[in-house]
C-alpha cells in the first residue's frame, strides 16, 4: 500500500542532521582552509550548533514523527519521534555540546589539537547524541548510541605524543566496545523473542510473550541495559572514567561527562520505561541497587582524593560526576515501581538540565585555571577569589549547586525532586542511601569551595598576572553560571518536567 | 497601616539587605564616594541596615498589637508549582520582637564598624580584608535571619537558614582571631550536617502532609501525620535546630566559633543566629507535630538541664585563676547554658515554658550581645581576652582605669545572671516555672528535677559571672599601673568612647525596659504561643 518512496518529515529530524551536516561541511572545509585561517572552524561549529538549537523551536509541539511503518497491528511505529520529552534531550545535548564548543575554541589552539578532525569529531559525535533520545526503535538506538561514543574515543585520545591520552583512550574504547556488544546481544534476544525493533512494538509484544521464550526475553532485557549503564559510567562500568577525564582534553571530559551521560541515561528511559515496562520487575531492582552502587562509590572515591595530587581538581570532578549519574538512576529505579513512569523519569531529565549546566561551568572554570597551572591540582585554586573574583565566585556557586546547598537553590531542588520520586515509589531504603550520599559529597564539594576563597600562599602570590581570558571561554562559564542562576531564581523552569508528563 | 503596606514592609525588611549586599560590591556612584572606598561603603552598610531597622520598627508599629496571634503583613505567591513550593511570608507576636531584634542588633553592628573604622583611621593598623565584601556578608546574614523569622514555607525556612551559614562562615574565616580556620571550618560543618538531617525531617513532613506551608501544617497540628512519622520528623528536625540553637551534647562548634569570630560576627552570632534554633522549635515542631514534640519533651528537657549545668561548669573553671581562661570563650560557654533555659522552657510545652523561652531569647540576644561588644573593646584595648594576662595578679581594676568600661561589664554581667529587674531574669524564671508544672502527660517528677537543676544552674552562673567582674572590674589600686604582659598596653585604657557609647546603649536601655516592663514583649508573645500550642495558625 501506498508509495515505496517514504516521506520524510525533514522538519522533525533537523537538529541531528544540521548537527551532522555542519560536521561535514567542517571536515571539508578544513581540507581548502589555509593553516592561519583554520580557527574559523570552530565559529563554523558554534553557528552549527546554535543552528540546530534554534531548530528546536519549529517543534516545540511536540507531536512529530517520521519513518513510520503504518498499519501495522493497527498502530503506527515510528523509528523518530519528536515529542516533548525528546526535545527536551536534545536541547541537553545541543546545548552541552555548544558550551563545550566554546569552551574547545581555546584549548584546542592551546594545546594544538588538529583542528577540523576535533571539530569534525565533536559535531559528530553531538549530532549521534541529538538523535538518540528521539530513536524510537532499537536498531537506531544502538545506531545512534555508537555515532555518539565512536567520535568520543578519538576525541580522547587527540592529545598527540601524549602516553596518558592514548592509553586512556584505548582504555575508553576497550570497555565501551565490551559493553556495546553486550547490547547488541541483548537486542537480538529481545528481538528473538519478540519478533520486532520498535519500542512500542517490543513493549506490546513483550506483555505476551512465549512463556518458553520467557528467560530469553529476560536475559536480553538486562543485557540491553549493559551498554547504556556503561555510558552512564554506572558501577561497575565506572572504572574508566578517572583516567579517561584525565587524559583526554579538558573540554572533551565536559563533555563525556555531561553528554555522555545524558546519552546513556536517555537510552536507559527509552529501553526501560518505553520498551521493557511489562519486564519492570526484572530491571526497576537492578537500577536501583545500580543507582545506590554508583553514587557510593563515586562520592566515596571522590571523598578520598588528595588535593595536592596532580589532576586532582579533574579527578575530583570525574568522580563526583559518577555519584551524580547514581542520582540520575534513582527516579528511572522509581519508574519501574510507580504507577505512571513518564511522571517518576521527569525528575531525571530535570536533575539532568541543572547538572549538565553546572558541571559545565565546574569544567569551564577548570579550563581557565588549567592554563596558569596546568597540573590542575585542587590546590592550585587556593586564592582565586583573589586573583579572579569572578570566576572564583562562579566556581563556588557551580560546586554548591552540585552540592545542593544554597544558593544553588536549583541544585537543592533537583535533589528533592530525585528524593521524592524515591520515596513516592516506595524506595525508602534508596532515599536513605540517597541523603547519606548527599551528606558525603558535601564535604568535598565545601572543602574545595573553602580553597577558592583562602587567601593565596606566600610562594603562589608570585604567579604571574592573570592573562585575560579568552572571550570563548569567559562567554562558557558566563553562559553557564546565568543558567544556574535564572534556575536557581525560577526552578520552575526545569522542575515543571518532574510534575508534567514527557513521554 | 493598610495590609497592603505591612505587606511591602515586610517583603522589603527582607529583600532590602540581600539588594543592599550586591549594591556594596558594586563601585559608589559619584556623590557617594566618601572619603575613602573604605569609609563609603561601611557607610553604605550602615544606611541599609538602618533603613532595613526603621522599616521593621515601622512594621512593629503596624502591627495589630490587639490580635498577635494572627499571622500578619501576610504574602503568599507561588514559586515552584511542582514541588508545591510558596513564597509565603508573615508575622505573628512569636517572630516579630525577633526580627525587630535581627534589625536592631545588625544596625548596630554596622554602627560599631562604621566608626571604629573612622577611629581607627587615625591610629593606622595593618588593613585587614577589604570591608567591602564585609558589608556584603554581614547584610546577607541579615537577610537570611530576618528572611528566617518572616518565612512561612518549610522549604523556604530551610533555604534562609542555609543562607545564613555561608557570610557567617566567612566573616569567621577571613576576619576573625587566632584558629579562624579550623573554627569556621568546624561551625560550617556542624550546622551543615545538622541542617541536612533536618532538610530529611522537612521533607518527610512536607510530604506525608500534604504542604509545605507552614500555617496550614500548624492549623492540621499533627492531624495528618501518623505517630511514626511525627517521631522521625521531630527527631531529624529537632537535630537541626538543637545543632544551631546548640544543645548539649551538639554544641561544641560553637565555643570555637565565637572565640575565632571577629566582635560583630560573635555578637550576630550569639545574638541572632542561635535564636534560629530555638524560634524553629517553637514554630516548627511544636505546633505541627505534636505528639512526636510530646514524646521528646523529656529528653530535650534533659538534655538542657545538663547544657545548663555544663555550661555554667565549664565557664567556673575557665574563670579560675590560671586556667588560661579566655573572656569570649567564657561567654560562648555561658550562651550554652542560657540556651538550655530556652530549650527547657519550650519543653515543657506549657504556655508559660514557651513564653519564658521566647522572652529568654530576646533577653540573651540582647545581653550576650552587649557582652559580646564589651569583650571586643577590652579585647582591642589590651590585645588580648585571656583572663590570666587581663588580671595579672591581682585584677584587672576596670573600674579604676575605666570606669565606664567596667561599669557597663559589670551591668552586663549582673544582667546575665539573672538579676530581677533585668531582661535575663523574667525568661528563666518563668522557663523554671513552667518546669514546675509541664504539660499534661509530661513526668512531672523528671521536670521537677530539671527545675532543680535549671535552679542551681542559676548559682553556678552567678557565681562564674561575679568571678569575672571580681577578676576584670576590681583588684589592683586603680591610680599605678604596671604592665602585667608583653603586649598590654603601656597605658591606662581609653574609656569608652562615643561611637560605642551610641551603639552599646540601646542594648543597655532594652534591657532595663524588659526588665521592668516584661508585659510589653509577654503580651505579644503569648495569644501567640497559647495557638501555636492549640494548634492553628
Amino acid at each position: 500500500m501506498g508509495s515505496l518512496i517514504q516521506s520524510v518529515d525533514w522538519l522533525a529530524i533537523a537538529p541531528p542532521t544540521v548537527t551532522a551536516v555542519v560536521a561535514l561541511v567542517v571536515l571539508v572545509a578544513d581540507l581548502f582552509l589555509p593553516e592561519g585561517r583554520k580557527p574559523l572552524l570552530g565559529r563554523i561549529s558554534v553557528a552549527g550548533l546554535l543552528l540546530a538549537g534554534l531548530s528546536l523551536l519549529f517543534l516545540l509541539d511536540g507531536d512529530r514523527s517520521t519513518f513510520c511503518l503504518t498499519g501495522v497491528s493497527g498502530r503506527d511505529a515510528c523509528s523518530y519521534t519528536a515529542d516533548h520529552f525528546t526535545l527536551v534531550i536534545q536541547l541537553l545535548v545541543l546545548g552541552g555540546a555548544l558550551l563545550t564548543a566554546l569552551l574547545s575554541i581555546s584549548a584546542v589552539r592551546d594545546q594544538r589539537l588538529p583542528e577540523g578532525e576535533f571539530w569534525f569529531l565533536l559535531l559528530s559525535s553531538a549530532a549521534g547524541a541529538a538523535l538518540l533520545p528521539a530513536s524510537r526503535d532499537l536498531a537506531t538506538l544502538v545506531v545512534a548510541l555508537e555515532v555518539a561514543s565512536l567520535p568520543a574515543f578519538a576525541l580522547v585520545g587527540m592529545r598527540r605524543g601524549d602516553r596518558r591520552s592514548s592509553e586512556a583512550a584505548l582504555k575508553f574504547f576497550l570497555s565501551s566496545v565490551t559493553a556495546t556488544a553486550v547490547t547488541l546481544l541483548g537486542v537480538s534476544f529481545v528481538y528473538a523473542a519478540t519478533g520486532t525493533l520498535h519500542l512500542t512494538e517490543v513493549a506490546a509484544k513483550l506483555a505476551d510473550v512465549d512463556p518458553r521464550l520467557d528467560t530469553l526475553a529476560q536475559a536480553g532485557v538486562a543485557l540491553t541495559l549493559v551498554g547504556f549503564a556503561f555510558k552512564t559510567a554506572a558501577v561497575p562500568f565506572h572504572f574508566w572514567v578517572p583516567d579517561t577525564y584525565v587524559g583526554a582534553p579538558l573540554p572533551v571530559a565536559a563533555y563525556l561527562s555531561v553528554i555522555g551521560k545524558a546519552v546513556g541515561f536517555t537510552g536507559l528511559i527509552l529501553v526501560t520505561v518505553v520498551a521493557f515496562p511489562s519486564y519492570a520487575e526484572v530491571w526497576a531492582p537492578a537500577l536501583a541497587v545500580l543507582a545506590a552502587l554508583t553514587m557510593t562509590a563515586g562520592n566515596v572515591a571522590a571523598l578520598r582524593q588528595r588535593p595536592e595530587r596532580a589532576h586532582s581538581a579533574v579527578r575530583l570532578l570525574a568522580w563526583s560526576s559518577v555519584g551524580q549519574a547514581g542520582y540520575l538512576l534513582v527516579p528511572i529505579a522509581a519508574a519501574g515501581y510507580a504507577d505512571d513512569p513518564a511522571h517518576a523519569i521527569g525528575s531525571t531529565v530535570a536533575y539532568a538540565l541543572m547538572y549538565a549546566a553546572v558541571n559545565l561551568g565546574a569544567f569551564a572554570v577548570a579550563a581557565l585555571v588549567a592554563r596558569t597551572s596546568p597540573r590542575n591540582r585542587i590546590t592550585d585554586y587556593r586564592g582565586l577569589y583573589a586573583r579572579r573574583p569572578l570566576a572564583a565566585l562562579a566556581m563556588g556557586f557551580f560546586l554548591l549547586c552540585l552540592a545542593g546547598l544554597p544558593p544553588g537553590i536549583i541544585g537543592l531542588f533537583a535533589k528533592v525532586t530525585v528524593f521524592r520520586a524515591a520515596v513516592d515509589a516506595g524506595l525508602g531504603w534508596l532515599a536513605v542511601v540517597m541523603a547519606l550520599n548527599v551528606v558525603i559529597a558535601l564535604y568535598y564539594y565545601l572543602q574545595w569551595t573553602a580553597i577558592l576563597f583562602r587567601p593565596a600562599e606566600e610562594a603562589a602570590a608570585e604567579t604571574p598576572a592573570p592573562v585575560r581570558i579568552p572571550l570563548p571561554l569567559g562567554a562558557a562559564i558566563a553562559l553557564a553560571a546565568v543558567a544556574g542562576i535564572a534556575l536557581s531564581g525560577a526552578p520552575q523552569l526545569v522542575l515543571r518536567f518532574a510534575s508534567g508528563t514527557l513521554l | 497601616m493598610s495590609h497592603t503596606v505591612m505587606q511591602y514592609l515586610l517583603a522589603a525588611i527582607v529583600v532590602l539587605p540581600l539588594a543592599g549586599a550586591v549594591a556594596a560590591l558594586l563601585p559608589a556612584p559619584p556623590g557617594l564616594k566618601g572619603r575613602s572606598p573604605e569609609q563609603a561603603v561601611l557607610r553604605h552598610g550602615v544606611t541599609v541596615t538602618g533603613a532595613v531597622l526603621a522599616l521593621s520598627i515601622a512594621l512593629a508599629a503596624g502591627f495589630d498589637h490587639g490580635s498577635p496571634a494572627r499571622m500578619q503583613a501576610t504574602t503568599d505567591i507561588s514559586w515552584i508549582p511542582a514541588l508545591n513550593i510558596r513564597i509565603h511570608l508573615g508575622v505573628d507576636g512569636v517572630s516579630l520582637p525577633l526580627l525587630v531584634l535581627t534589625a536592631l542588633l545588625t544596625f548596630l553592628c554596622a554602627l560599631y564598624s562604621y566608626f571604629k573604622q573612622q577611629h581607627q583611621r587615625l591610629t593606622p593598623r595593618a588593613s585587614g580584608p577589604s570591608p567591602k565584601a564585609f558589608v556584603a556578608l554581614l547584610l546577607v546574614l541579615e537577610s537570611g535571619t530576618l528572611a528566617t523569622f518572616a518565612v512561612l514555607d518549610l522549604m523556604l525556612f530551610f533555604l534562609a537558614f542555609e543562607m545564613v551559614l555561608i557570610p557567617m562562615y566567612f566573616l569567621i574565616a577571613r576576619w576573625g582571631g587566632e584558629g579562624r580556620e579550623r573554627a569556621a571550618w568546624r561551625f560550617i560543618l556542624y550546622t551543615l550536617l545538622g541542617s541536612v538531617v533536618m532538610l530529611l525531617g522537612l521533607l518527610l513532613v512536607g510530604i506525608k502532609g500534604g504542604t509545605f506551608d507552614m500555617v496550614a501544617l500548624a492549623t492540621d497540628n499533627g492531624s495528618k501525620l501518623s505517630h511514626t512519622t511525627q517521631l522521625v520528623a521531630v527527631l531529624a528536625i529537632g537535630i537541626g535546630l538543637a545543632v544551631k540553637a546548640p544543645m548539649w551534647p551538639l554544641h561544641s562548634w560553637l565555643p570555637d566559633a565565637h572565640t575565632a569570630a571577629p566582635t560583630v560576627g560573635s555578637v550576630l552570632l550569639a545574638g541572632v543566629l542561635l535564636k534560629m534554633g530555638t524560634y524553629g522549635f517553637v514554630r516548627i515542631v511544636l505546633p505541627i507535630a505534636p505528639d512526636g514534640a510530646h514524646t521528646f519533651a523529656p529528653y530535650l528537657a534533659a538534655f538542657a538541664a545538663v547544657g545548663i549545668i555544663y555550661g555554667s561548669l565549664v565557664c567556673l573553671s575557665l574563670a579560675r585563676k590560671g586556667a588560661k581562661g579566655d573572656l569570649k570563650r567564657l561567654i560562648a560557654y555561658s550562651s550554652v547554658g542560657h540556651m538550655g533555659f530556652v530549650l527547657l522552657g519550650i519543653a515543657t510545652l506549657t504556655p508559660t515554658g514557651v513564653n519564658g523561652a521566647l522572652f529568654a531569647n530576646i533577653a540573651h540576644g540582647l545581653i550576650t550581645g552587649l557582652l559580646f561588644f564589651l569583650v571586643g573593646a577590652v579585647k582591642d584595648r589590651y590585645g588580648t581576652s585571656d583572663l590570666d594576662a587581663l588580671s595579672g595578679r591581682t585584677g584587672a581594676a576596670l573600674y579604676g582605669k575605666a570606669p565606664r568600661l567596667g561599669g557597663l561589664l559589670a551591668f552586663g554581667a549582673v544582667a546575665s545572671l539573672g538579676l530581677p529587674g533585668l531582661a535575663g531574669f523574667w525568661g528563666e524564671m518563668l522557663a523554671m516555672f513552667g518546669a514546675f508544672r509541664p504539660a499534661e502527660g509530661l513526668s512531672r517528677p523528671a521536670f521537677l528535677t530539671f527545675m532543680a537543676l535549671a535552679g542551681f544552674g542559676t548559682l553556678l552562673t552567678a557565681a562564674y559571672m561575679l568571678v569575672v567582674v571580681r577578676r576584670v572590674c576590681m583588684g589592683g589600686d586603680g591610680g599605678s599601673t604596671r604592665p602585667q604582659t608583653a603586649g598590654a598596653a603601656e597605658n591606662a585604657p581609653t574609656d569608652v568612647l562615643s561611637y560605642e557609647f551610641a551603639a552599646w546603649t540601646p542594648l543597655v536601655a532594652l534591657t532595663v525596659l524588659a526588665g521592668l516592663w516584661p508585659a510589653a514583649l509577654l503580651g505579644l508573645t503569648d495569644p501567640a504561643v497559647q495557638q501555636l500550642l492549640r494548634g492553628g495558625n
